[in-house]
């Protein structure tokens, strides 16, 4: 990464924004312990004790601090969302990179598995992952995974495509160079950028997807997290507020900045495509 | 209606159409420079050809944009100056008024007739709308003046051409429908930013000759952009040389071409490939032959008519597509070890396509091809490895041909890795190879886009001699460069050879380039060979019509023929 990438990057206003919150995120979802000495699960106090009064965002209808749940639920939502993501990824690249790179039979054949699980709804499908395997924190990571790698696929192999024409790559097959070796040292490193961005923006949907999973109760069980506490709490909506609010501004809040760092490195790596 | 004459309209006397006065036009905050144009002062007499040379990076075409406000703006922006079109400061008028200029009263013609056109519509429509929105004249009167102008610039069945659409054209014809467009509201001044450069040698020759015939008749004044001083000694009346922004020559075209003044100027002239060929030390023709060719073909496509019943139900679909296109037919060539050949031809004669299928980036379909006795057609690509020392190419485009995201050093010591040399040793090699095209070998450490095109030329050339090959196949290695760095290299892959004993295959469109470079000369056309023999015996007394075509194409010949006697100097040696 060049300097210039840097000025472009960090001299973004929206980027050093969602920055902020993200560092601030991760980290508290890293210092939970000590910073939210309480267990989430424990019961600490009297039920529905009001945000600053003992409590900092008060205390939910078993009397379970809520800051602890928000900082605890944080580290759940980052985990499963970024594992999620790079799991996609990997996938997705590789077989939109083979896609790519060999085209004809292979291509065909791993484009229409690609379409195969693009037709699903997707929020569809997770919850059927979920169901079938069981609620547990792997199977909702399988099941994030699962809908979300097939834009990478595409993304990959278009850009696989359009470098596997160049002439670097010929000059290395006319150097006697494996193919291989060409895929992973010569196109992919060239093919990162659109990667990062798409990885980085499907990191927000994966924390929508997990979210949502929980608010259903499909979510990890013992693990406290963002939409877990938003389902428990939605039945109080009318006399105990925060319950909904707090954790709904967290998800809010990480999944716009979330974006706009996305947007911001595309705007930093691609800089001829922004628009002034 | 042939004018040859205007040529010497004097530069103190004219009639202005355009004055530029201190035009500076800024860069982005992260540019190497700040002002891409630095008070720049240009005028366009009527009816006078003003040519602005320069290289790329010039500001040469960021200023011709500036005249019609086509900069992309925010990112440059026009920071101080005027532009008077007859009187009127065109760097201070509001939008609409520069709707009016454009296309009205200022036209221009752009590199790429290919991307200029819209796919989506036929290239009567884009004509046509031009008028639709200029004028208030009927549709007939419209389509009227739309033939009109197609039989202006000389488009074959002018009618039919009308509801053609872009892709339907050849390159010179779609250059020709740009022309037509600029033409159409008869304005004052064309600009035209570098209209020949993508086209074919014969092409440009054509319609250089139309836009002079063209300016005569209808009295237009042309601000023609270009980087190559041939076409200015066949076009212009007066040449603006620019170099990093700056004007640092000005003056009618008799002046700057034989008596340049400035030493940039004077550089340029001096860098344009001599239509002199060189004369070669010594007959390479006892050597034995290191690469046989026998009727090698390569077809393209299939017959693209469709099924036959498809056909037969809807002949209108397979009307007019064309069938297999045989890119190479049927090709001998003999090339004796040391001697350098050059493939010339004009873009789609197959000469690339030959030289891909001799390196195994392509199969050939049939026939044969010896490398030093070793068959090449039908290896694959694992077969072809132990034979991948033997050849080596460098590429067109140095700014693709290089890894983005690979340290110049790994770049070059890759093929000797892969031909079993231990890393060190091989970098070791390619820091002399480095020092040996005329580089640092520092540059081993540093990335590709930290190099100038001639600089990144010079890396792909060293690429190709890690592996130490016999035969070095060079495609088009000069064209994507400017002309002051395109003699460097070429001397420089003529020392090379010299040095190393290599056997080269130089493939070129330019004439004047495979003078410079090769004894001898193989001409193509339509993946037929017309034309072989010794560069000297070609040049002096050219047997086939095609090859006479491409001799009497190249721009500015009689200018270059009058400094005959103090070029006979060779070259390189």
């Amino acid at each position: 990464m060049t300097s210039s990438f840097w000025i472009r990057f960090l001299g973004n206003p929206r980027v050093l924004l969602g920055l902020i919150w993200l560092a601030l995120v991760v980290i508290g979802a890293l210092a939970a312990p000590l910073i939210a000495p309480l267990d989430p699960f424990a019961i600490s106090g009297k039920p529905f004790v009001r945000p600053m009064d003992g409590f900092l965002f008060g205390t939910d209808s078993l009397g379970r601090s809520v800051w602890s749940g928000l900082v605890h639920g944080a580290r759940t939502t980052l985990l499963i969302a970024i594992i999620a993501t790079l799991a996609a990824v990997a996938f997705g690249g590789l077989l939109g990179a083979l896609s790519g790179f060999y085209g004809g039979r292979t291509d065909n054949l791993l484009m229409r598995i690609t379409e195969f699980f693009q037709t699903i709804p997707s929020f569809i499908f997770a919850i059927l992952l979920v169901a079938v395997l069981s609620p547990s924190a792997t199977s909702v990571v399988v099941a994030i995974a699962t809908v979300s790698w097939p834009p990478i696929a595409r993304i990959v192999r278009a850009e696989v495509m359009s470098l596997r024409s160049r002439e670097f790559i010929q000059a290395a097959v006319t150097l006697g160079e494996r193919d291989f070796v060409i895929l992973f040292r010569q196109i992919l490193p060239n093919a990162l950028s659109p990667l990062i961005v798409t990885g980085s923006l499907l990191v927000a949907t994966a924390i929508l997807t997990e979210s949502a999973l929980s608010f259903l109760g499909l979510g990890a069980p013992n693990f406290m997290s963002w939409g877990f506490m938003i389902g428990a709490g939605r039945s109080f909506l009318r006399d105990a507020w925060w319950l909904v609010a707090i954790p709904g501004i967290a998800i809010l809040l990480t999944v716009l900045s979330i974006n706009l760092v996305g947007e911001g490195l595309n705007d930093a790596l691609n800089p001829r495509l922004r628009t002034p | 209606m042939t004018g040859s004459s205007t040529r010497t309209s004097a530069a103190g006397s004219l009639d202005p159409v355009l004055e530029i006065r201190d035009l500076s036009v800024a860069l982005p905050a992260w540019a190497d420079r700040r002002l891409a144009v630095n008070a720049v002062s240009l005028t366009v007499g009527r009816g006078e050809t003003l040519c602005v040379v320069g290289e790329s990076g010039s500001g040469k075409s960021v200023m011709a944009r500036s005249i019609l406000r086509l900069l992309p703006e925010p990112h440059l922006r026009i920071a101080g100056g005027q532009i008077l079109l007859d009187g009127e400061d065109l760097a201070r008028a509001d939008d609409r008024r520069m709707r009016q200029i454009r296309g009205g009263e200022i036209s221009m013609v752009f590199q790429e007739p290919m991307v200029s056109l819209n796919p989506l519509m036929t290239v009567g429509r884009q004509i046509d709308e031009i008028l639709e929105v200029h004028t208030g004249w009927s549709k007939a009167e419209r389509r009227r003046r739309v033939i009109a102008t197609f039989e202006d610039v000389r488009l074959p069945e002018p009618e039919l051409i009308v509801g053609a659409y872009p892709h339907e054209l050849s390159g010179g014809q779609r250059q020709r429908v740009m022309i037509a467009m600029s033409l159409v509201l008869e304005p004052k001044l064309i600009i035209a930013d570098e209209p020949t450069t993508a086209l074919d040698v014969t092409t440009e020759a054509q319609v250089l000759t139309l836009l002079k015939e063209l300016q005569v008749k209808h009295g237009t004044a042309l601000l023609f952009i270009t980087h190559n001083f041939g076409v200015v000694a066949e076009i212009a009346d007066r040449v603006a040389v620019m170099r990093s922004g700056e004007l640092v020559e000005y003056g009618s075209a008799k002046d700057v071409l034989e008596h340049p003044q400035h030493p940039y100027t004077r550089a340029l002239i001096d860098a344009v490939p001599s239509l002199v060929p060189r004369k070669h030390p010594e007959p390479s023709s006892t050597a034995e032959p290191i690469l046989t060719v026998r009727a090698l073909e390569k077809t393209y496509g299939r017959p693209s008519a469709g099924p036959k019943w498809l056909a037969r139900m809807m002949p209108r679909l397979a009307r007019g597509r064309r069938s297999a296109v045989k890119a190479v037919n049927k090709v001998d060539l003999d090339i004796r070890r040391g001697s350098a050949v050059a493939l010339v031809g004009e873009s789609g004669s197959g000469k690339s396509t030959l030289a891909r299928c001799l390196i195994g980036l392509e199969q050939a379909d049939s026939g044969s091809a010896l490398i030093a006795g070793d068959e090449i057609v039908g290896r694959s690509r694992a077969d072809w490895r132990p034979l991948r020392s033997r050849v080596q190419m460098v590429f067109q485009d140095p700014f693709a041909s290089l890894n983005p995201r690979t340290k110049v050093g790994d770049i070059i010591a890759r093929g000797a890795i892969l031909q079993g040399v231990n890393p060190a040793a091989a970098m070791e090699q390619a820091r002399r190879l480095l020092d040996l095209v005329g580089l640092d070998a520092k540059a081993a450490e540093r990335f590709p886009h930290e190099f100038s095109g001639g600089q990144r030329q010079r890396i792909g050339i060293a690429r190709a001699l890690a592996v130490k090959p016999d035969i070095l196949i060079a495609d088009e290695p000069v064209s994507a460069l400017d002309v002051s760095v395109q003699k460097q290299v070429l001397d420089l892959l003529d020392d090379l050879r010299r040095q190393f004993g290599l056997t080269m295959l130089f493939i070129t469109h330019d004439l004047r380039v495979a003078a410079h470079v090769c004894e001898d000369i193989v001409v193509l056309k339509n993946g037929t060979i017309v034309e072989r023999g010794l560069t000297a015996d070609i040049f002096a007394n050219p047997q086939h019509d095609y090859t006479r075509t491409l001799l009497a194409s190249v721009p500015g010949r009689d200018w270059q023929r009058r400094g005959l006697p103090d070029q006979m100097a060779p070259t390189g040696e």
